[in-house]
């Protein structure tokens, strides 16, 4: 086991993101050991969403590699990503609206399971016995984060506390191997975060390895057994929550902008 | 759960099955079988764009063209080489895939009001072709002595046998796009709809999904225009214009877009609104169609089929 422990899923190199002018991420270099949680903090424009977009295919970088067990994949598209086993949140909430709780979590399924055009349109026996397969696997997820009454409500109907819960059980849904949260805690009350924290805890118990971008440092310091703290797109430091927390550096992009 | 319920289906067949008989029984409506015809015709096409845009929001204003595709193709390979009608169906369909395809992939990378735009200036485009290239279409006089169809050395010669035939594909079309709907693709092609940042982060491959209906959409459009020229025997330009393309956003607004009945009701309101009931109106009907679809956009945006959710509104409150 303890080999499986050490090796990195995810391998970030000389990765370089501009927007016209602007440089979202420069030459960050950082590695994610297979089975931990890290949290990527730093201030509001830092780079850590453009980061999370980057290695979710949602654009390609300007430059630099990620890989992903081993293998690169910064030229792929965002669905064939998923498909290898990354899955994410949104930091605005991205629910499908227009759908109940429990479809957007069979969607997250998308990666699994799928129907043909025609074997849908012809109702073949294997497509439903696919949904109905679909169904109950979601419905469990469902009741891992707690929201198992709520399948049938349509997802723009729930509080925000429950529908950013509710995208962490639509990422689940693909089974991923790395999740990447971007702020599940922004927006949340106090015990809506503890109910987030610890479901993340649960997560990582699952042997999902997790990727968190978040401001509450409560969370960050309970949680995460490494933290990377980005600046300007830079990283300026990385380690353990007690490194990180007394690096002068990471204290000086935290305050000392006033200075 | 995205139920669509199965006893309104048996009941809408069962009233097909049935509708020629009472027609005529009732000399007034004696003629309701024919229009009726069009009103499937036209069905056929806004059950395919009620998939693409109410469902996977994508909008197009040029399938008038595909229509005309599939119409001019059965009418040029019949009249011009004597092939069979039901091959020339069949061709017409894969040939306006193919257009699908090719116009689909570079239009469907973009969103909103420019992908409006290109399925617009194609389907000028192809409207221009039906009218230019005279030896092929007959240009602006059209075509005509397109033969009818038949089943077996059976002739389906009366209104009435046309009219079996054109439902028969309609059901057909219409519970195949309702079991896409209800399958995972449906619940795909809402969440494009949706987000579709969202949707590819979860592994849908957007691009694909949407191509998929935009060609499926296309092709029922060509079957409709095949359906069309064999029962009228003749084809021009004009069926095919740009106004056409418009009529068939009203019937699908009208009926209602997020829900495939929609489809189905307002294709037959404006075909009865256009053969029957506006006459009155006489060239004026423009500005009709025009303040149906002000008036929908507006009070009705679920269109029709959101008019008892509505009324259930008012009674709770
Ligand atoms: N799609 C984009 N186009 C242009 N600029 C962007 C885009 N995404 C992010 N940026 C810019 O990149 C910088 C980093 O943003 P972001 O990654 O969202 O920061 P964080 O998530 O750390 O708050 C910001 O200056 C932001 O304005
Ligand atoms: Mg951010």
């Amino acid at each position: 086991m303890s080999t499986v422990k050490d090796e990195n899923v995810l391998e970030v190199q000389k990765l370089v993101m501009t927007f016209g002018g602007l440089m979202a991420l420069s030459n960050l270099n950082f590695q994610v050991k297979r089975g931990i949680i890290k949290a990527i903090i730093g201030p509001n424009g830092a780079g850590k969403t453009t980061l999370f977009n980057v290695i979710t295919g949602s654009f390609p970088p300007t430059d630099g590699t990620v890989r992903f067990k081993g293998r690169s994949i910064q030229h792929l598209k965002a669905h064939k990503i998923a498909d290898r086993g990354i899955s994410r949140t949104f930091q605005t909430v991205e629910l499908f609206g227009n759908m109940t709780v429990l479809e957007n979590v069979m969607l997250g399924c998308h990666t699994r399971v799928r129907t043909s055009f025609m074997a849908s349109g012809f109702v073949l026996p294997q497509s439903r016995r696919k949904e109905k397969r679909i169904r109950e696997s979601a419905l469990k997820i469902l009741k891992f984060i707690g929201l198992a009454d709520k399948f049938k409500d349509s997802a723009d109907s729930l509080p925000l506390g429950e529908q950013k819960l509710l995208e962490i059980g639509r990422a689940l849904a693909s089974e991923p191997e790395l999740i990447c949260l971007d702020e599940p805690a922004a927006g949340l009350n106090e015990t809506e975060t503890h109910v987030a924290s610890s479901l993340i805890k649960a997560i990582n118990a699952k042997g999902m390895t997790v990727l968190l971008v978040e401001h509450d440092m409560k969370v960050v310091m309970n949680i995460s057994d490494e933290i990377l703290v980005l600046n300007y797109g830079q990283k300026i430091a990385e380690g353990p929550p007690e490194d990180v927390r007394n690096s002068p550096r990471v204290i000086d992009a935290y305050l000392g902008g006033a200075a | 759960m995205l139920r669509i319920a199965k006893l309104p289906i048996a009941i809408f067949a069962l009233f097909i099955i049935i509708f020629p008989w009472i027609a005529r029984q009732i000399p007034a409506i004696e003629h309701y079988t024919d229009i009726m015809v069009f009103a499937g015709i036209y069905c056929l096409i806004t059950i395919g764009l009620s998939l693409l845009m109410g469902y996977t929001g994508q909008i197009s204003i040029g399938h008038a063209a595909f229509y005309g595709i599939g119409a001019y193709v059965s009418a040029i390979l019949t009249v011009r080489y004597g092939l069979n009608p039901w091959a020339c169906m069949c061709i017409g369909m894969a040939v306006t895939a193919a257009v699908a395809l090719l116009v689909g992939a570079p239009s469907l990378k973009l969103k909103g009001h420019y992908l409006a735009m290109a399925t617009l200036a194609f389907g000028i485009i192809i409207f221009i072709i039906f009218n230019e290239e005279t030896e092929w279409t007959g240009g602006p006089d059209g075509m005509a002595g397109i033969p009818g169809l038949s089943i077996f050395g059976f002739d389906l010669d009366s209104v009435e046998k046309y009219f079996y035939l054109v439902w028969g594909f309609v059901l057909a079309a219409f519970v195949f796009t309702v079991n896409v709907i209800q399958s995972g693709t449906g619940r795909a092609l809402r969440a494009i709809h949706a987000s579709e940042p969202a949707s590819s982060a979860m592994g849908v491959d957007v691009f694909r999904f949407k191509i998929m209906i935009f060609v499926y959409s296309a092709v029922l459009a060509s079957l409709a225009g095949s359906l069309y020229a064999h029962y009228l025997n003749f084809v021009n330009p004009s069926t095919f214009d740009l106004f056409f393309s418009i009529k068939l956003l009203i019937m699908i607004a009208l009926g209602g877009m997020h829900n495939i009945w929609g489809a189905v009701i307002g294709a037959g309101l404006i075909t009865f609104l256009s053969y029957e009931w506006l006459h009155y109106f006489e060239e004026f009907d423009v500005i009709v169609y025009g303040a149906i679809l002000l008036l929908v956009t507006i009070f009705l945006p679920n269109g029709l089929v959101g008019v008892p959710g509505i009324v259930k509104g008012w009674f709770r409150r």
